[in-house]
């Protein structure tokens, strides 16, 4: 019997349209008005790439995004390398003391408004004596951002066949080579896209940077934030549309190295 | 000893420095939020009176207990603004949430009924906008909503309107920005729990008789719910301290629990007062999601 319930009908097809409509209108928008000539953000005067150059020129900006930059790449990079820890302790640790709490500790941050836990870290830089700066904002992302990459992570190694690496340790592997060159591998999409998420992560936040910097060293988000409590201005746009080219080219990536590994016989999930 | 076993033992170790790391950058700074919300304001730098210094002693310990006080937490509850703002953010994430399902469940629906290939594809596009950035997705409506606006064009072009609406700092205009925001949040869970469905139980449903519409509201609905309250709670949750939408799009009379302590920690500097409202704030969310997990354990214990 053919399945009628499992076809897709044309309430389906409108409402998923319309979604993706929502979902990517107005960011088009936003990137056409990045090449607008006129100084009014609104009023059409031609393509134009001035509002590129104007960034160009803005000492303050540059120096904002320098910063994000440097912060999303250290921070994205011990994220990486500990959230993956985290995910290989999870989902073959089995049972271990206080896992409850560990991974209630990894998931928490998740939902957690970031207003709570960008206040709960400044008071803890406070009372240390930390000089708020790099430093500081790179351990709060990496706090932040930990957590999802071993969300993605454990997702990949979850549904993973342990009968490889069980083959690799009757062959004479120990545990530790056994993972370094059988799961690794298998993993690396997951640990590359994990990556990728906290670096864009990194790179968007305003809430916990704002409450974990010190004067001088402001991420470009908090410039952005700043500027655009004041108004609309052209020279945003063409920023934004700059970041956003960005996290483009960082999912072009991340989507063509997980293609590379499904090319290889395994499925890859897209998160 | 199988190999599951032994690989176990390493694994184990694997925890130790993310463990440490959430424990002293995670755990313990919510210590020191409870610590200064029962400390006093002072004109001082940090703006706190000094609580106490476990490296004193028990005696110094016992002098220092006496002297905390739960004055911020009195503040809390005596003032208006606060009492507000708690009930505003929780207004708000709830209105919010029953819009956001309901626009995301037809979404996650679709996608569901997608072909194989096409699934993956949508999927990908709905998490496309969770990756690119916060602030410029609610930049954008700026630029959309703003007086002379697109909207406002678009609008008095078509002769909708005679004169250009006031989109922005207006309530609406908030909602908008947060269920455009949490879209993707509250599209991805519905639409796992909604592919992973077996379509023999739609077979079933409607080899017994029953209509589309019945089909859905008895079988695929309620066995869509550990997704709908997975989504619930991964957009409610945040909403409730969502700070950035409503300063930008939001009026400022009513303002959201987020931006309260915000405002108290940065202008005001009353450090203690904003601990004190992030640890009632902690607690109300923290409650919802000990539920959550209750009833998903009492699912888990009746399945089996």
């Amino acid at each position: 019997m053919a399945r009628p319930l499992n076809r897709i009908s044309p309430f389906n097809v409108v409402s998923l349209a319309l979604g993706l409509a929502f979902l990517y209108l107005p960011i088009v928008i936003l990137v056409i008005y990045s090449f607008n000539a006129s100084r009014l953000v609104t009023v059409w005067g031609g393509w134009s790439l001035r509002w590129y150059r104007e960034f160009l020129h803005d000492r303050a900006m540059l120096d904002a995004a320098w910063m994000s930059l440097k912060v999303a790449a250290v921070s994205a990079t011990s994220a990486t390398l500990l959230g993956t820890l985290a995910a290989v302790a999870l989902s073959r640790g089995e049972r271990f003391k206080g896992r409850t709490l560990f991974s209630g500790m990894l998931y928490a941050p998740l939902v957690m408004p970031e207003v709570i836990t960008g206040l709960s870290l400044l008071l803890l830089f406070v009372a240390v004596g930390a000089e708020r700066g790099f430093w500081t904002v790179t351990i709060a992302h990496t706090t932040l951002t930990m957590c999802f990459v071993a969300v993605v992570v454990q997702s990949r190694l979850a549904p993973l066949d342990r009968s490889l690496e069980e083959a690799a340790m009757d062959l004479g592997c120990n545990p530790v080579q056994a993972f370094l060159s059988v799961t690794l591998p298998l993993i690396f999409p997951a640990i590359a896209a994990g990556w990728m998420l906290a670096f864009t992560l990194s790179l968007d936040d305003v809430v916990i940077a704002s409450f974990t910097t010190g004067p001088g060293s402001a991420t470009l988000p908090i410039r952005i934030y700043s500027e655009v409590r004041l108004g609309v201005k052209p020279e945003i746009n063409a920023i934004c549309t700059l970041v956003l080219a960005l996290i483009a080219v960082v999912i072009v990536v991340a989507s063509f190295a997980s293609k590379l590994t499904s090319a290889r016989g395994e499925s890859a999930a897209p998160l | 000893m199988s190999a599951r076993r032994i690989f176990a033992r390493p694994a184990r170790f694997a925890a130790i420095a993310p463990y440490l790391w959430m424990a002293l950058f995670f755990l313990v700074p919510f210590g020191f939020v409870l610590k200064i919300s029962l400390s006093q304001t002072a004109v001082a730098q940090p703006p706190y009176l000094p609580v106490f210094d476990l490296t004193l002693g028990a005696a110094a310990l016992k002098a220092a207990a006496a002297q905390l006080s739960l004055d911020n937490f009195r503040l809390l509850i005596s003032d208006n603004l606060y009492i507000l703002s708690y009930l505003r953010s929780l207004i708000v994430a709830a209105v919010s949430t029953a819009i956001l399902l309901g626009i995301g469940y037809p979404i996650a629906y679709g996608m569901a009924r997608l072909p194989r290939h096409w699934q993956s594809i949508a999927m990908m596009l709905v998490i496309v906008p969770f990756w690119t950035s916060f602030l410029i997705r609610i930049y954008a409506w700026i630029n959309i909503l703003q007086h002379d606006g697109l909207l406002n064009q678009i609008l008095l072009a078509l002769h909708l309107v005679a004169a250009p609406v006031v989109w922005l700092s207006t309530d609406s205009a908030m909602y908008l920005g947060i269920v455009y925001s949490y879209l993707p949040f509250m599209i991805l869970p519905l639409y796992a729990t909604l592919a992973r469905m077996d379509p023999a139980l739609l077979e079933a449903a409607s080899d017994l008789g029953a209509s589309p519409r019945s089909t859905f509201w008895l079988v695929t609905f309620p066995l869509s719910l550990p997704g709908v309250g997975a989504g619930a709670l991964l957009c409610f949750i945040p909403i409730v301290g969502e700070f950035v939408i409503p300063d930008l799009l939001a009026g400022s009379n009513a303002m959201m629990i987020g931006q309260t302590l915000w405002l108290e920690f940065f202008t005001n500097k009353d450090w203690p007062v904003a601990s004190a409202a992030a640890v009632v704030l902690l607690v109300l969310l923290v409650a919802p999601l000990a539920l959550y997990d209750r009833l998903q354990r009492r699912q888990l214990e009746g399945s089996s």
